[in-house]
């Protein structure tokens, strides 16, 4: 998949995390801050570049504002960014595909 | 070395005289020799002792670079009088390289973290290091390690000498023109004056900070007018809003009503929940709740709280009307109906130092003749061992406060918590920091489930008896682990910026700079 | 990936608790409360523009939270949206114990929703009639239509009131005593009842007031109710208390069932019992007020 233009999914809610990306000629950047940086902050990055991985997103400025979300909630949001980013988030996702 | 809670103690402490922790009654039974106060006769007559100003009660006490001031945490998060003489100390007078041995310092008084970072202030001796200051300190900003010590440890460390405080500034709500002080009677009142009297005793110099100056002689008075040097009149010692609130609230979450539920079921399930039993207050999270539930199972098996012991709030205070406690030994008031309450029922409602309330190096504090102490954990690992001073993300941000002193003290020591907290596993393999060693805490009881101290099994089979189901807190630890993620070590400097003393002065554990990512 | 266990049409439903799938804190470990059913919410609670993101977190949470014994139901949206297709790809594809069928109004909505949901079972590979179906029954002509909509499929395991919509449309407002929802109520019971399905009545809307809330429940469980939905945890421990079968209820129980056992053995089918002519059916729902009473766990003899 490839980012198509700016888009935002999540909020900055006690464990949630807001995620945007914007299209990026210069390859793929990942920033991460999070309240939780010391502890999770590796894994936060982790979990967003094997997501970004399963989509197939190779380029992208990806922005991860993160206030304690779980694994899980990570990819549901980072998923929703980039889907969103080709409008193609409200129909015929592939669930249990590239999305899982 | 490695002490009895396997934390390494640096040689550069041991060095200095301290020792590593070596188990709860450790000192017990040591004989010692107090210490007092150097200082001046005043014996002429004299009809005031009010000063022009905080800048000419500091130089009548003989403000020097280099002393140790303190101050009293009565006036909680509305306190303005350490702020306000901090800043004639240090920005007036220019003063520096000042120690700040206060019983707690948070948010109230953010200006001493400026001073910190400006090197005015160079050493910190304190039960609390919330907010901009718990950071800087964290940050290594301050010269020398800062000491961290429980209500109980404090005037213990002050009796002995090891603090020696030049001058100590003592906020009341009023004051006669000659000292006689209190924490009621004034335009903004704290009631009990718990933290403030040992001072009064043991430091060299004592000023009295007040908005509310009254006729002599203001007695009875928590502070002795014979102790006292100076008086300050300001326009206002604190902020009423952040002193006390109106009336304590009883949680309103389902998830703190459910552990405080399970919690007042263990109380109920132990051998000492009869007649004249006697339980630590407070009025943190949970705790409120606690009292509620437990009044359910005091009316059906008929029973009485012998005494209340710690921070008093309307909750308690209404309980005792209703004729379901004895006494309130009370070391703060937490809320306008405590402090009213203090003062109108002195016949059952009483006003207790905090070292009467903690101290372990006296004849006996009264958390000694505790049963229950219900505490709160920032984490708590699989050792029992419990941290409250710093936070999973290696700042300081916490007190140890009556915590340790309460847990030692106590027949049985509840710690409730929730077992997870946003991305951060209360319960943990290794807390960041031992405030309160594991060989004094009972019971953990969480949302997702009640552990009990492998040294207890009486309360085991008490549990077992009553029907409550517990697990190995170990399974409790991995859950937190299998919900968050396993989080990643901290990384620490080779700085130490805080030694956490145990009660008895000896060293639990030590604090070194995070390096954050 | 947490696997789930089969779901059951028949089981407990005393509680069935309202979460915003979109609320990470909430749905995290909102089951630590004992409540029986949970009730993930793609439909009001989310904001129009983020239905889309809505699926993609109750999906995951789905496959990641477990749930232990509480069972798991997704609030789809309204059949007049754009959104209820892929809601069922995604609660289906994500193994959810059920939908709930919101606003729904005639058998017909049922079977357009269980075509999807057939659909969706073959792509996603889950085992074909595996997912359940509730209906939310919002509007006058979906309480009148009950019968024909419980008994549209054999997944469907039972039916809500929603009292909210219900009541504006009806143009009344919620008063003590449910006086307004009083023909609702009954006609909805007993479509269930005819049908063999369960049936649950609306929410309280009003939390802090626990006189009047406990005041319906009584009422719910004195009409029939299976159970109850319910927007606050602090709601829980009431419904469940009420709905569990009493002392007095279990001992009649028990005595009917031993004194069947006797005279069974005896070849008598129709006598008395305490003063009481008692037959067949009283047997039946003496079983079925032990299962009950066991699976509350309050049951502590030995039949």
């Amino acid at each position: 998949m490839e980012i198509k233009k700016y888009a935002v999914a999540g909020t900055a809610e006690s464990c949630d995390v807001q995620v945007s990306v914007e299209p990026s000629s210069a390859g793929l950047s990942v920033q991460v801050k999070s309240r939780v940086m010391n502890r999770y902050g590796r894994q936060i990055k982790i979990t967003v570049l094997e997501t970004l991985n399963r989509l197939g997103v190779t380029s992208g400025c990806i922005t991860v504002n993160d206030q304690g979300a779980l694994d899980f909630t990570i990819k549901a949001r980072v998923e929703c960014v980039v889907f969103r980013s080709i409008d193609a988030s409200e129909k015929d996702i592939p669930w249990g595909g590239i999305v899982q | 070395m490695r002490n009895a809670v396997g934390r390494e103690i640096p040689d550069e402490l041991l060095n200095t005289g301290y020792e590593g922790y070596k188990g709860k009654f450790y000192r017990d039974g040591t004989i010692f020799q107090k210490q007092s106060p150097r200082v001046r006769r005043y014996g002429k007559p004299q009809e005031s002792k009010v000063c022009q100003s905080i800048r000419e009660a500091c130089q009548q006490c003989g403000a020097h670079d280099g002393m140790t001031v303190s101050f009293h945490s009565d006036f909680r998060n509305g306190d303005y009088v350490a702020s306000m003489v901090m800043k004639v100390l240090v920005e007036d007078m220019g003063l520096t390289d000042l120690t700040v041995a206060a019983t707690s310092l948070g948010n109230a008084q953010d200006l001493i973290a400026d001073y910190i970072a400006q090197g005015k202030v160079i050493g910190i001796q304190t039960s609390g290091v919330r907010g901009r200051i718990g950071e800087v300190i964290s940050q290594g900003k301050l010269k020398t390690p800062a000491i961290i010590r429980s209500h109980g440890g404090r005037p213990r460390a002050i009796e002995c000498g090891e603090v020696h405080i030049d001058i100590t500034f003592l906020a009341a709500a009023s004051a006669d023109p000659l000292g006689n002080a209190k924490g009621t009677g004034g335009k903004h009142n704290c009631g009990s004056l718990g933290f403030a009297v040992l001072d009064a005793k043991y430091a060299d110099h004592v000023v009295i900070v007040t908005d509310t100056l009254v006729e002599f002689p203001n007695l009875p008075a928590a502070i002795d007018c014979m102790d006292v040097d100076c008086v300050c009149v300001v326009d206002e010692v604190g902020d009423p809003a952040k002193i006390a609130t109106k009336e304590a609230r009883v949680t309103k979450n389902p998830r703190e009503l459910m552990m405080a539920e399970a919690v007042a079921d263990v109380i109920a399930a132990t051998p000492y929940f009869k007649d004249g039993f006697s339980f630590q207050t407070g009025v943190g999270g949970p705790s409120l709740a606690v009292n509620r539930f437990l009044e359910k199972h005091m009316t059906d098996k008929n029973i009485k709280m012998g005494f209340a012991l710690g921070g008093m709030s309307s909750v308690i205070c209404q309980m005792q009307d209703k004729g379901l406690v004895e006494k309130l030994l009370d070391a703060q008031d937490f809320d306008a109906v405590a402090i009213e309450h203090l003062a109108q029922h002195s016949d059952r409602h009483h006003e207790i130092s905090v070292s009467a309330y903690a101290n372990p190096a006296n004849k006996g504090a009264y958390v000694n003749y505790l049963d229950y102490a219900v505490l709160g954990a920032l984490e708590i690992d699989t050792h029992f061992n419990v941290n409250v001073t710093t936070g999973s993300d290696g700042v300081l941000r916490g007190a140890p406060g009556g915590h340790p002193d309460a847990a030692a003290g106590s027949k049985c020591c509840i710690i409730v918590t929730p077992l997870i907290r946003n991305r951060i596993a209360t319960v943990c393999q290794d807390v960041v920091t031992v405030t309160t060693p594991g060989d004094c805490v009972d019971v953990l009881v969480t949302d997702y489930g009640i552990a009990v101290n492998p040294q207890r099994q009486d309360l085991e089979d008490c549990l077992d008896k009553a029907g409550i189901a517990h697990v190995d807190i170990k399974t409790l630890q991995e859950k937190a682990y299998q919900i968050l993620g396993t989080p990643d070590d901290l990384k620490w400097g080779d700085k130490v910026v805080a030694i956490q003393e145990a009660r008895d002065g000896t060293v639990l554990d030590v604090v070194r700079q995070v390096i954050s990512i | 990936m947490i696997p789930r266990p089969k779901p059951k049409k028949f089981r407990l439903r005393r509680t069935m608790m309202f979460m915003n799938a979109q609320k990470p804190k909430l749905i995290r470990d909102a089951y630590i409360y004992g409540c029986d059913s949970i009730i993930l919410d793609l439909e009001d609670a989310v904001a129009e523009n983020q239905k889309d993101a809505a699926r993609f977190s109750l999906y995951h949470a789905l496959k990641n939270i477990d749930y232990g014994d509480t069972e798991v139901i997704v609030r789809i949206n309204g059949l007049d949206t754009p959104h209820w297709q892929e809601d069922i790809r995604c609660v289906v594809a994500g193994g959810a114990d059920g939908l709930r069928i919101a606003k729904c109004e005639s058998a017909d909505d049922v079977r357009q929703v269980e075509a999807h949901v057939l659909a969706a079972e073959r792509e996603f590979g889950v085992e074909e009639g595996r997912t359940l179906l509730m209906a939310a029954l919002e509007s006058p002509k979906g309480i009148m239509n009950a019968y024909d909509i419980v008994t549209a499929s054999p997944r469907m395991f039972g039916c809500a009131i929603s009292g909210g919509d219900f009541r504006k449309s009806m143009h009344v407002q919620i008063v003590r005593g449910g006086i307004e929802m009083l023909t609702a109520r009954g006609l909805v019971l007993l479509a269930a009842r005819a049908a063999g399905v369960q049936c649950f009545d609306t929410m309280y809307p009003f939390i802090d007031d626990t006189e009047g809330f406990e005041a319906e429940v009584r009422q719910n469980r004195e009409m029939g109710f299976d159970g109850k939905s319910i927007v606050n945890p602090r709601q829980i421990r009431y419904v469940h208390e009420t709905f569990a079968p009493t002392e007095k209820e279990i001992a009649y129980a028990e005595k009917l069932i031993r004194s069947f056992n006797e005279q069974a053995n005896q070849g008598v089918g129709v006598y008395t019992v305490d003063g009481k002519m008692v037959d067949i059916p009283f047997f039946e729902d003496a079983h079925r007020v032990l299962a009950l009473a066991k699976a509350c766990d309050v049951y502590r003899g030995d039949l």
